[in-house]
């Protein structure tokens, strides 16, 4: 009794403590002097029809780079809490020798007919749909993180599909790591050639609108797309062989 | 007019966080939290920011939910051979 006393009591404190945020605080009428500069200067400064992007990857590119540093590490996480021990492998191996000779009523369950087809026809789409997004990324909303992700979507698909399927975790570690390792490299380029760290008019900025203007951005964002792709692609793949043992 | 939408989803989503709390199935748990990223995703559209409506979608109310019934699966998975363990 006397915990729900207080805790009621603490959320009355909480709300009396933030009330000044919805009462005192007015929004803002016009922009401020940053976000004007960014919204009239941007297309021209690095050409990116998509002005949310050209913030993001160039603007505040070094916040971008903090972004998908995160996402490594609770990759790296993920990886290193579910990791198979060596033993434990040999010893499951072991049962599913002995279970062949028995029975074979341990191997997993194949996945439905309408499952495997509607994943044959939606695996292909999905994965051109994600490669158009962090393409366009620069040109359409998303890029590389939404583009990415609608990869991984593709693999799970697979993934769910193919029950028996195993990814080669030695491809999609080297792709993860070449792509980041070009990101960086790209950014140090653009602090030598250009403005500052992560610039992207290493490249020429070409005509507003096409698909192959705005400098690097296209580039940067098909590496973090194919970077972020990869590492939850690897999440999952993490957490669905640890479930098979 | 939009604002009425917003505040009705806004509503839902409020009745959605609190469904996933008190809910006694962790199943429907787990597709509460993924409706209030749904929600939370079209209101992020009807105030014109598709681009983070898009991540919102993808990653709030997709792969989340996924690895959310992934590891619900594992763990009752882990219960299962437990209680075998201990009735042998």
């Amino acid at each position: 009794m006397l915990r729900r006393i207080f805790a009621a009591f603490a959320v009355v404190l909480l709300a009396m403590a933030l009330l000044p945020f919805i009462t005192e605080i007015h929004p803002f009428q016009e922009l401020s002097p940053v976000a004007r500069h960014y919204a009239e200067k941007g297309p021209d400064e690095l050409g990116g029809a998509n002005l949310v992007t050209s913030v993001i990857v160039t603007y505040r590119g070094l916040d971008t780079l903090g972004e998908v540093t995160v996402l490594f590490i609770a990759t790296a996480g993920v990886g290193f809490l579910l990791r198979r021990d060596e033993r434990d492998e040999e010893e499951s191996a072991a049962a599913a020798g002995t279970d062949e000779s028995g029975s074979a009523g341990n191997s997993p369950r194949p996945a439905s007919e309408l499952l495997m087809s509607g994943s044959m026809l939606l695996f292909p789409l999905l994965m051109l749909f994600g490669v158009y997004i962090f393409l366009h990324g620069h040109l359409t909303p998303g890029g590389g993180f939404q583009g990415g992700v609608v990869i991984a979507s593709a693999m799970l698909l697979v993934m769910l599909s193919r029950v028996s399927l195993h990814l080669n975790h030695t491809v999609l570690g080297l792709v993860e790591s070449l792509s980041g390792f070009s990101y960086v490299v790209i950014g140090v380029v653009g602090l030598v050639l250009a403005g500052g760290f992560l610039d992207n008019r290493i490249l020429p900025l070409g005509e507003l609108g096409n698909l192959l203007s705005a400098g690097a951005i296209p580039v940067i964002y098909s590496l973090v797309g194919l970077k972020v792709g990869t590492e939850l692609t690897n999440i999952l793949e993490t957490m669905k062989s640890e479930e098979e043992l | 007019m939009s604002v009425y939408i917003i505040a009705v989803f806004g509503v839902l989503m409020v009745f959605a966080a609190v469904y996933a709390i008190y809910s006694r199935n962790i199943l429907s748990a787990i597709i509460a939290s993924g409706v209030i990223s749904l929600l939370a995703s079209i209101i992020y559209i009807l105030l014109a920011a598709p681009d983070v409506a898009m991540t919102e979608a993808a990653i709030g109310s997709g792969l989340t939910t996924v690895v959310f019934l992934l590891a619900l699966k594992r763990i009752n998975r882990l219960r299962g051979t437990e209680e075998e363990d201990v009735d042998a």
